[in-house]
């Protein structure tokens, strides 16, 4: 398990066994949506925002 | 002995269906990479890159990146799920209603206009309340419930004058009193996989907005409505969503052609996620 410091209030926020790059991942601390954009070395910053044309 | 396929898999984020899919792409042995929409770009006097694979199956949450990257696949003759004419239809509501309308799928009444004058007018023939949708958007979003005249001439102007140009292409439907819930259903080719109410206290039902899943049996009139709404437009891998109209029975109330399951996956017990890559399977064997 890794942890990250969290960009938006400097929490350390574990990466659980089994996240994936991409994946969104919330700081318990803040609530803020990260993604996690590198496994090795651990890394995330910022989700982007919803864009209007987001949807399933 | 087949030859080992080789798929694509377009995301914007790896949400827990893309670790499910990825999982049963794995899980089978399939040789796949992971395009993510935000990173990946086309040369399109260069399909070779593209063509190494057998298909495609897009998982996009952008509507528009997703629909010009399958249109570009299907240009460079690459087997996508969905195909671009079937995202073309389910991403655009108005579209989809047209389709209906052509094959005389049962669905709300709709109307549409292209000025607030236009629009207004139409709104007053329906009566109140109806519903402002826009085409393009999912997730609940910036869905107006609209009680009265002067609601109507707010929101119109709001959206002709604050929102991009495609939010004065409006879309009015009637409003349902629906039962507290409306219905999900999975289709996928010309099989009904699973269904499940989608409870909530809000006329918006949808789980994206808090609205609580419950298993929905699949009745004949459930699954004949939902095939025939998947046929007509395109079929593939679909979420069908079905509303009780208290007169008019069950109707289709749109489709989603990159569907979430996250919900139903756990509920049904059904592995979804290793249907959909099954499928993709089955579409890249039969252009191979």
């Amino acid at each position: 398990m890794s942890t990250v410091t969290c960009p938006e209030c400097a929490a350390e926020v574990q990466l659980v066994t089994g996240t994936e790059t991409g994946e969104i991942i919330v700081c318990s601390d803040c609530g803020v949506d990260l993604e996690v954009t590198s496994l090795e070395p651990a890394e995330v910053q910022l989700a982007p925002m919803e864009e209007e044309d987001w949807g399933e | 002995m087949r030859r080992r396929l080789k798929f694509g898999v377009l995301f914007s984020r790896v949400r827990v269906e893309e670790k499910w899919i990825f999982g049963a792409m794995e899980k089978r042995g399939i040789d796949y990479d992971r395009l993510d929409d935000r990173t990946i770009h086309f040369d399109l006097q260069n399909p070779t890159p593209w063509q190494q694979y057998d298909a495609v199956l897009e998982r996009s949450v952008s509507y528009n990146s997703g629909l010009y990257a399958l249109r570009l696949l299907n240009a460079f003759g690459v087997p996508t799920v969905n195909t671009a004419s079937v995202a073309e239809i389910c991403g655009d509501k108005l579209m989809t209603s047209a389709a209906f309308a052509r094959d005389g799928v049962p669905q709300p009444h709709n109307a549409t206009a292209f000025t607030p004058e236009a629009a207004l007018e139409a709104i007053e023939a329906f009566g109140y309340p109806v519903v402002l949708k826009p085409v393009v958007g999912s997730w609940g979003r910036l869905l107006a419930k609209i009680n009265d005249r002067d609601a109507a001439e707010a929101v119109l102007e709001h959206k002709s004058t604050l929102g991009s140009v495609q939010h004065s292409i409006f879309y009015i439907q009637e409003y349902i009193e629906k039962p507290g819930r409306d219905i999900r259903v999975i289709v996928i080719g010309d099989r009904v996989l699973t269904a499940m109410y989608r409870n909530s206290e809000h006329w918006i039902t949808n789980t994206a907005r808090g609205g609580s899943g419950e298993l929905c049996p699949i009745t004949p009139e459930i699954e004949e409505l939902s095939l025939q709404a998947a046929r007509s437009v395109g079929g593939g891998v679909l979420g069908v969503d079905l509303v009780e109209h208290p007169e008019k029975g069950l109707m289709v109330n749109e489709i989603n052609h990159t569907t979430e399951f996250h919900t139903m996956q756990p509920l049904s017990g059904i592995d979804i996620a290793n249907e959909i890559v099954e499928y993709t399977t089955s579409i890249a064997r039969e252009y191979a």
